[in-house]
């Protein structure tokens, strides 16, 4: 039986990115703030010290950072006909554990979506007509534009101390930015990291086909920064520990860097760390949440009643306390009714291997985020009509690490093991490069979420099942962006290429993307989104959810950007919900 | 909330004696920020125990002194004081009962606080809640523990003399003097000691190690003192804890943490005026070892692989983050403790409310051996314009000892 704590004002589920800016602006007004983490407390000092954070083999190869799946796992499979089974060893996508969440161990790419992407649905009707979209799909328009988010865009960025290059400001195009982006206000708080060799040949090569390569937003920044909490970050290194480490530096954005140092001094703040939320509670009518349950380290239940409950967990993970809490109607495919679970979808990659015959790459000089861009592909930046698919992606040439034992690209044929194998590693490293597509993935009718009917987690909860396939709109989307790949890659130079195409089922084990969205959507319907513009559930007012779980399908590019942008333009929500409680939307 | 006024009220009820009149909020104020002048707390405190409680083990050559409890305790801190006793102790370094205390209790410096301000700092510590610790008041050795010794010490060493305003100078530097020689006790760290323990007056604040730290020259001296810094840059220190080049870290970090950021900028203005215009004291600086010297090449390998890819190739450092090593104060001073402390074992910078990042560097202890730290902080001290005597690889083993665990040989090898 869970024993009563204190109320508080605000609870807070998971203290990453969305829970340490939210735990931050809502203490320093004064009212009383818990966070509560499944996992430990992370600290650049102690935890990511120089000596021991770039370590491959403990946090790369051993996850030592990651979600341990005996914490929380869930069961995949492709589609509806098949029995999903739990992933037993994280593959295809890697959850974060612990405060500062999967804000610790990302790359650092921080995008804004493109704004036909938020009226995704409206502008592929307008210019094409309904025969664009494909079968069974559920693709519709955010309820939030663009230009509306822009201000909340700039907040995150500035918080992040973001490297880039503006390439449209207040719609004046820039040189050497996106062309395609939407207007900003201003440009970013530090210049572009400096880019190597392979980006050079790809600014050369895209820019002779007629693209406009531009240096990639990134969160491991250029130059020394202070961001508006006070928070200093140091320029990055280019050491290429970035993806699965936490950063040793202070030179990637995290909310170890970037917020938890002015959090940490808030009076009214708490965090309870390696404690695991249960469900939220509901009042008997079931239109009121009045807290959390959750269990402790030592196994002890406790009940923390408050009157705002803000889900801060994964993208997955919230959907999963929405289905175990009762809150909101469960996505059923049978129907096509219901919205929790609803929507969820991923990422593409595709693209194409380079092999120059002489070349001097230096792939360790590397950065999570570092490397140029073209846009020309994605979203609706060209014409779509004589594709047949909906969606883009951004194409790429990065270096993102060189690190001993999990890069090492051989040519196709080589063995993978042996003399012949360490014979071509060694004469491959240093002239192999690639160009890369990150993709949009849609929404449809059997990509969703939902409770599994056999698997149960240490606490006896139903896990969370995933089922999931790429459809044909994606891999016509992604097939044909990794041509256009090859033929930069040839342009650069390259002997002799290898394309990457996206082809058969999806599968869990080969690590693809941790860019998973949807679930818990936004909208303007309650009958097709479990959230409101403001990310507040439709069905219990003190309930918001952050994260790309609200996100109604995903566009072609990494999400934290967007998910930033998102907390901040919600907390103007909260604080609206906070002087006038109830539905800040009338459905 | 109207439950917890009425135990709030109980307690008041039951502990009224020790208690400072409640409506007397402003001499409250007024000694709390007294008391923070003071930082009583860093002291008075143990690590983990209650603010003020005290229990806080002293480590001085003679021997361990376990601070006392000065919370409004009848029993066991200083709830049955009287103000008059409590000045005596401030003034004239002298228990409750007449006993003598020792001066790792700071009295020779307390002395020039006026009376009215020890008021203020007894009528705040009342009305702090009383808390019952026990603390052990007698850990020194014999013949240490012997309290009339300090009668004798107090002739030698202490001469009590309120503080006296020079009239040639301005209000502020007064003011400033007022606080560095009396509450702020810096001269306390600052100043060399004698082999009695005694601050040495005619090199006040010249710099001195204390606890196996370095508490760098603060005269206005140009090579390792103030010289170079403005007056703005002092109270950016004190105030934020950094500067564009350095950060505060080891016991000034604490300083700078739960005193002086939380002191007035006035106060503080007056106190770099007075440092600043006080006049410049120190050794001379040495001739720069020569970059060939194999010490500087080996150190400047080092330094290389271990160090500049925070620090910068050039010891610029980045702002707010690494410190500055070219023409750093604390690098330069003859006494190179700090510096090899920091290389051996870290050290985390002081956070404050603006710049709460409190930065810190990890510990190279386990991995370079004792010639190897000599010889990259040789090499720090003698680059980039920077002048200091060599550091031999004895004196790195012999502060590892007392501050560090050995080398680990298969990762130094």
């Amino acid at each position: 039986m869970a024993r009563r704590l204190p109320r508080k004002d605000v609870v807070i589920v998971g203290l990453g990115w969305t829970g340490s800016i939210l735990a931050y602006e809502l203490s320093r007004t004064g009212l009383d703030v818990v966070a509560i983490e499944r996992g430990p407390w992370r600290d650049t000092a102690t935890d990511f010290n120089i000596g021991t954070a770039p370590d491959e083999l403990r946090y790369a190869v051993r996850h030592d950072i990651f979600l341990r799946p005996k914490q929380e796992t869930l069961t995949m499979r492709n589609n509806p006909s098949q029995t999903a089974l739990p992933i037993r060893k994280w593959g295809s996508f890697l959850p974060g554990n612990g405060v500062g969440g999967a804000g610790v161990h990302w790359n650092g790419q921080t995008w804004r979506f493109l704004p036909d992407d938020f009226r995704i649905r409206s502008h592929m009707m307008q210019r094409y007509g309904d025969a664009i979209f494909p079968e069974n799909h559920h693709i519709q328009d955010w309820p939030v534009s663009y230009d509306e988010l822009e201000p909340y865009y700039d907040k995150f960025e500035y918080l992040a101390g973001i490297s880039g290059k503006a390439g449209n400001i207040k719609g004046q195009i820039q040189p050497g930015g996106n062309p395609f982006e939407g207007a900003r206000d201003r440009d970013y708080p530090t210049p572009p990291l400096k880019q190597g060799y392979a980006q050079g040949l790809f600014t050369k090569a895209a820019t002779g086909l007629g693209l406009h390569p531009f240096p990639r937003p990134s969160a491991n920044i250029s130059a020394a920064y202070t961001n508006p909490y006070g928070c200093s970050m140091a320029p990055c290194t280019y050491c290429g520990f970035c993806e699965r480490f936490g950063c040793a530096n202070y030179s990637k954005a995290s909310p170890q860097t970037c917020v938890l140092p002015a959090l940490v001094r808030e009076p009214t703040f708490e965090a309870r760390t390696e404690c695991e939320v249960m469900k939220v509670n509901l009042s008997s009518d079931g239109k009121t949440a009045t807290g959390v349950t959750y269990v402790d380290r030592s196994g002890d239940e406790w009940e923390q009643p408050a009157d705002v409950v803000l889900l801060c967990a994964y993208a997955l993970f919230n959907v999963r306390l929405l289905l175990l809490s009762g809150i909101g109607k469960p996505y059923d495919p049978d129907k096509n009714e219901g919205v929790v679970g609803r929507n969820y979808a991923y990422q593409t990659g595709s693209g194409s291997t380079a092999f120059f015959e002489e070349a001097k790459f230096n792939p360790f000089a590397a950065a999570g985020s570092l490397g140029v861009a073209a846009d020309d592909y994605n979203s609706d930046n060209f014409d779509h009509g004589p594709h047949g698919f909906v969606g883009g992606a951004s194409i790429t040439s990065a270096h993102t690490n060189g690190r001993p034992i999990q890069y090492h690209p051989t040519p196709r044929g080589t063995p993978t093991w042996g003399s012949q194998w360490k014979k071509a590693v060694a004469s491959t490293y240093q002239r192999v490069t690639s160009v890369g597509a990150q993709g949009s993935v849609m929404s449809y009718r059997n990509n969703y979420l939902d409770l599994d009917p056999t698997y149960k987690d240490p606490l006896g909860r139903p896990l969370m099942r995933m089922t999931f396939d790429y459809q044909d709109n994606e891999r016509k989307m992604a097939n044909y962006m990794a041509d256009r790949c090859d033929e930069i890659a040839k342009a650069m130079g390259a002997k002799q290429t290898q394309v990457n195409r996206l082809t058969g089922p999806w599968s869990v084990v080969p690590y693809q993307s941790t860019h998973n969205t949807g679930g818990a959507v936004m909208g303007s319907d309650p009958t097709t989104s479990v959230l409101n513009r403001y990310l507040q559930t439709w069905d219990v007012s003190n309930v918001f959810v952050m994260g790309a779980c609200a996100f109604p399908q995903n566009a072609g590019y990494n999400p934290t950007g967007t998910v930033g942008a998102l907390t901040y333009w919600s907390l103007d929500g909260i604080r609206k919900y906070l002087k006038s409680p109830g539905p800040l939307v009338q459905p | 909330m109207r439950l917890r006024g009425v135990i709030l009220f109980a307690a008041l009820a039951v502990s009224g004696s020790a208690m400072a009149d409640p409506d007397n909020y402003v001499i409250g104020m007024r000694g709390r920020e007294l008391t923070t002048v003071g930082d009583c707390v860093a002291c008075h405190t143990a690590p983990g125990g209650a603010s003020f409680a005290g229990g806080l083990a002293l480590a001085t050559p003679f021997g361990v002194i376990m601070t006392p409890n000065i919370t409004p305790d009848d029993a066991t801190g200083i709830g049955r004081w009287s103000k008059a006793e409590f000045s005596r102790a401030m003034h004239e370094g002298r228990g409750r009962n007449g006993a003598y205390l020792y001066p790792a209790f700071p009295y020779p410096y307390f002395n020039k606080v006026s009376r009215e301000d020890t008021d203020a700092i007894y009528d705040y510590l009342r009305t702090l809640a009383p808390i019952t610790n026990t603390v052990n008041r007698r850990t020194l050795p014999f013949p240490f523990s012997i309290r009339t010794l300090m009668a004798g010490w107090n002739t030698l060493f202490f001469k009590p003399a309120p503080f006296e305003p020079d009239p040639q100078r301005s209000a502020e530097f007064n003011r400033g003097a007022y606080l560095v020689q009396g509450l702020g006790h810096c001269g306390a760290c600052h100043t060399p000691l004698n082999a009695f323990g005694a601050n040495k007056p005619a090199q006040f604040l010249q710099g001195n190690r204390i606890d196996d730290w370095t508490a760098p020259n603060i005269t206005n001296d140009p090579q390792a003192g103030l010289g170079k810094w403005s007056v703005e840059e002092v109270v950016q220190y004190l105030k934020t804890g950094q500067t564009r080049s350095t950060i505060a870290s080891g016991p000034m970090r604490e300083v700078v943490e739960d005193s002086t950021s939380k002191m007035s900028d006035d106060d503080l203005k007056a106190m770099a005026v007075y440092l600043k215009e006080r006049g410049a004291a120190g050794r001379s600086a040495p001739a720069a070892i020569a970059a060939s010297d194999p010490r500087m090449q080996a150190g400047a390998a080092i330094f290389t692989d271990t160090c500049g890819a925070c620090h910068a190739r050039d010891g610029t450092g980045v702002e707010h983050m690494f410190p500055r090593l070219a023409g750093d104060a604390i690098i330069k001073q003859a006494d190179p403790t700090t510096l090899i402390r920091i290389v051996l074992t870290g050290v985390r910078g002081a956070g404050t409310d603006a710049f709460p990042t409190s930065p810190a560097m990890p510990s190279f202890g386990y991995r370079l051996d004792d010639r190897q730290v000599a010889a990259v902080v040789t090499y720090i001290r003698n680059s980039w314009g920077n002048a200091a005597s060599a550091v031999e690889a004895e004196t790195v083993n012999s502060l590892r000892s007392r501050v560090a665990g050995p080398v680990e040989r298969s990762a130094a090898q």
